[in-house]
């Protein structure tokens, strides 16, 4: 988080306490005003109105609130939608979830470079779909979907469009009214803000979106999200929005081109492959696969000093392929030897040299002791061969 | 202007103290992203530290303990799952719960078709405990009994030892909305016959943002919210981790203290009774003050003038934080489903809810009593 985030949450955790929900009293009005006035800063990062900002606690509810909220609103209209299997957990297990109640839900398939095929889209749209639920940038590869095309295939058949932007909101410009995005997800802790607060944007205008809420109560935030809000977290979610409204195209900048600059080095090793489309990316993204070398090895070679991970945080837990790699055509080997750099506000040159530095050196070690890289150095077709079954 | 605040059940101010242990969560333990693995160890320590601390004072396994992001998850994750992981089909419930328990529950009567009662109510606030037992004996079907511990409107407490017990008798799932008692009152969750309780930080001096659900071991519920293996596969989402720091540790204070907190509000309540009865003709108190009720909460009625009309707005200007009903409603200007639930009189009545934390004092309950004179 950064740190004067931070400084602007302080005042409401002691001082200024109040719940915004009071609406007789001071320290009522003061807590509604801070969160009135996030909301706008948070509205203004992405080009959205203030009343179209439902704050959350975090990108998962905000997903779930989302998927679950349109099928449950539309139900009427119909019960399918379209998403793809390289989004999001939380998008994914909404959508097997809705299946279990009865949805249809259409899982498009990947390019080999992570975007989807925008035919396809529009083929699998029938008169029961009310959804598309396609994410902006993806957090393993970095590859930003096509969200202006998806969007209008979206209008011209009357479908809504939903996009995790989770990774890409305060990173790249993301603009709900020229990209026309009808809902949008995304956290407050993937942009130096605060954990525990997220946001979903529900367009008011042409059309006029509504969800289903999914948490009853006092119904606070305009009924489609009740729960006493969580003020010092909106106010620091507020203050990290306009950082990185004011900062986020020098810092674009400067992290591609120590993402180039990373990605440029390592790749001068044999045998080393970038993950996904390599035009359309996020900034500070770069996923590569190193042949013949275990990601869990070279985790465990310098991950005390390097923060890095062979996946999402989210199912990092198990020791899994990528499910996301292996949309992208990779076999289970090659999605083992992938490392998923995130470059952030706070990554320095030193530290670019250090990781292509450690990167290379562990790569290297593991592999004179892999005997698959010998083999493959000593010109054997190593998927020629028949590996006995154990 | 000195302020006064006397609006403790709405939400309670962060204790520095609580703060002080939530700060390295929020400063270095997170910025150095060179130290992520041991990062990640760590704050996965933090949590289940945590958890086991909470589940400790409240008489349960850590397994039990789940971290949300507030009360009003925690009941809406208990009672969905209570049908539609559990089988009810039937819902007894009260009409002056939260809102998060009985909009939901309206929610699941209206879409998932179960069966939805509410327990008549008596004049003291309790719920009348042998049509609780008529509805559970009358009941064919799995049954949800939701009932709140204490009302956050006029603070009555359940008798939950009596209710526990005939959800037992007719083997029906009980959820307790806790929010109002957790951090104020002793629990033993290993000794009562009961699926689940829910709990908020900020109603006890920790943080907003974050709440438990209890979910007893004996039953196996689905996530609520989809998306990650969080909280063991229970609870999708990144971990608000020093929200669920600043639980435990207000948790731990507020334990720490509570016999001499509680028996401090308790006095501050009685005072506070006593003086309205005697300077103001006519006030009558809602629910039962004198009895079973949280030493937190004292709602009185003023008799409907004039005056006592304007009575929020002219306490709020003397800068007296009062409230009318509960901070979740308070938008709206109808009179409390609570007060109406109980009071048959609720169109000559003034209600106001004083509701006191540990910081309270005497000193300003005589100036509220002072603004009262000179507003009424």
């Amino acid at each position: 988080m950064d740190p004067r985030v931070l400084e602007a949450m302080l005042p409401y955790f002691v001082e200024k306490f109040g719940n915004a929900a009071s609406r007789n009293h001071s320290f009522g009005w003061v807590a509604e005003e801070a969160v009135d006035y996030a909301r706008e800063q948070v509205a203004k990062l992405i080009n959205a109105d203030p009343k179209e900002i439902i704050f959350t606690s975090g990108a998962t509810e905000s997903d779930n609130l989302a998927l679950k909220g349109v099928y449950e609103m539309y139900a009427s209209k119909g019960n399918h939608i379209i998403t793809c299997t390289t989004e999001h957990k939380a998008v994914l297990d909404s959508c097997k979830h809705i299946e279990k109640i009865g949805g249809q839900v259409t899982y498009l398939q990947v390019q080999p470079d992570g975007l989807i095929d925008l035919k396809e889209l529009e083929a699998a749209i029938t008169d029961k779909t009310i959804l598309i639920s396609i994410m902006y940038g993806n957090n393993e590869i970095g590859v930003i979907q096509p969200i202006k095309e998806i969007s209008q295939i979206a209008r011209k058949h009357g479908v809504l469009f939903f996009t995790d932007a989770t990774q890409a909101v305060g990173k790249v410009p993301v603009d709900v009214m020229a990209d026309g995005i009808d809902l949008m997800a995304f956290s407050g802790h993937k942009m130096y803000g605060p954990k525990g607060v997220g946001a979903l944007y529900v367009r008011r205008k042409n059309p006029r979106v509504k969800v289903t809420s999914q948490m009853d109560g006092g119904g606070h935030e305009r009924g489609m999200r009740s729960g006493t809000l969580n003020v010092p977290g909106i106010v620091g979610f507020g203050k990290a929005a306009e950082l990185c409204m004011q900062e986020m195209e020098s810092e674009a900048k400067r992290l591609s081109t120590m993402r180039d600059r990373l990605e440029t080095e390592l790749m001068k090793l044999e045998e080393a492959y970038v993950n996904g489309n390599t035009d359309h990316r996020l900034p500070h993204t770069t996923n590569i696969s190193f042949k013949y070398v275990e990601g869990e090895g070279l985790m465990m070679g310098f991950n005390k000093n390097i923060a890095l991970s062979s996946g999402s945080a989210c199912t990092s837990a198990s020791l899994e392929p990528s499910y996301v790699l292996k949309a992208l055509g990779l076999g289970d080997d090659l999605a083992h030897s992938s490392l998923r750099f995130g470059l952030g506000r706070f990554t320095t040159d030193e530290q670019i040299d250090f990781t292509i530095k450690a990167v290379t050196d562990t790569v290297l070690k593991l592999r004179e002791m892999s005997p698959l890289w010998e083999m493959f150095k000593e010109g054997v077709d190593i998927n020629a061969i028949e590996w006995a079954h154990h | 202007m000195a302020r006064i605040y006397l609006d403790n059940a709405a939400t309670t101010s962060l204790d520095p103290e609580v703060l002080d242990a939530m700060m390295p969560f929020l400063t270095e333990k997170f910025g150095n992203p060179s130290s992520i693995y041991s990062y990640g160890r760590e704050t996965k320590l933090a949590i289940e530290n945590a958890r086991k601390s909470v589940a400790k004072i409240l008489g349960a396994n850590p397994g039990e303990i789940f971290f949300t992001s507030g009360g009003t998850e925690s009941s809406n994750t208990a009672i969905h799952a209570a049908v539609n992981d559990l089988g009810c089909k039937h819902i007894i419930s009260s009409p002056v719960e939260h809102h998060a328990t009985l909009h939901t529950v309206e929610h699941m009567a209206h879409f998932s078709k179960v069966k939805l009662s509410f327990v008549n109510m008596l004049p003291t606030g309790h719920i009348d405990l042998a049509h609780l037992e008529e509805l559970m004996a009358g009941s064919n079907e799995k049954t949800l009994v939701t009932l709140m511990h204490a009302n956050n409107e006029i603070g009555n407490l359940l008798d939950m030892d009596a209710v526990s017990a005939l959800c037992k008798k007719y083997d029906c799932i009980f959820h307790s909305d806790t929010v109002q008692t957790v951090g104020h009152y002793p629990f033993n969750l290993k000794e009562t016959y009961i699926h689940f309780i829910n709990g908020s930080g900020h109603k006890f001096h920790g943080p907003k943002g974050v709440g438990i659900l209890y979910v007893n071991e004996s039953i196996n519920i689905k996530p609520y919210i989809n998306g990650g293996a969080q909280e063991r596969n229970m609870r999708a989402g990144t971990e608000n981790l020093y929200g669920i720091i600043g639980f435990a540790k207000a948790l731990e204070i507020a334990t720490q203290r509570y016999a001499e907190d509680s028996a401090y509000m308790q006095g501050l309540k009685e005072y506070m009774a006593s003086a309205l009865v005697q300077n103001f003709p006519g006030v009558t108190f809602n629910g039962d003050t004198n009895g079973k009720s949280l030493y937190t909460v004292l709602n009185a009625s003023f008799p409907l003038t004039e005056k006592s009309d304007m009575l929020l707005f002219n306490l709020d200007m003397a800068g007296i934080c009062v409230s009318g009903g509960s901070a979740c409603t308070s938008g709206a200007n109808s009179t409390s489903h609570v007060i109406k639930a109980i009071n048959s009189n609720h169109e000559n009545i003034v209600p106001i809810r004083f509701s006191f934390s540990r910081h309270s004092t005497k000193d300003e309950i005589d100036m509220v009593l002072n603004t009262l004179k000179t507003n009424l």
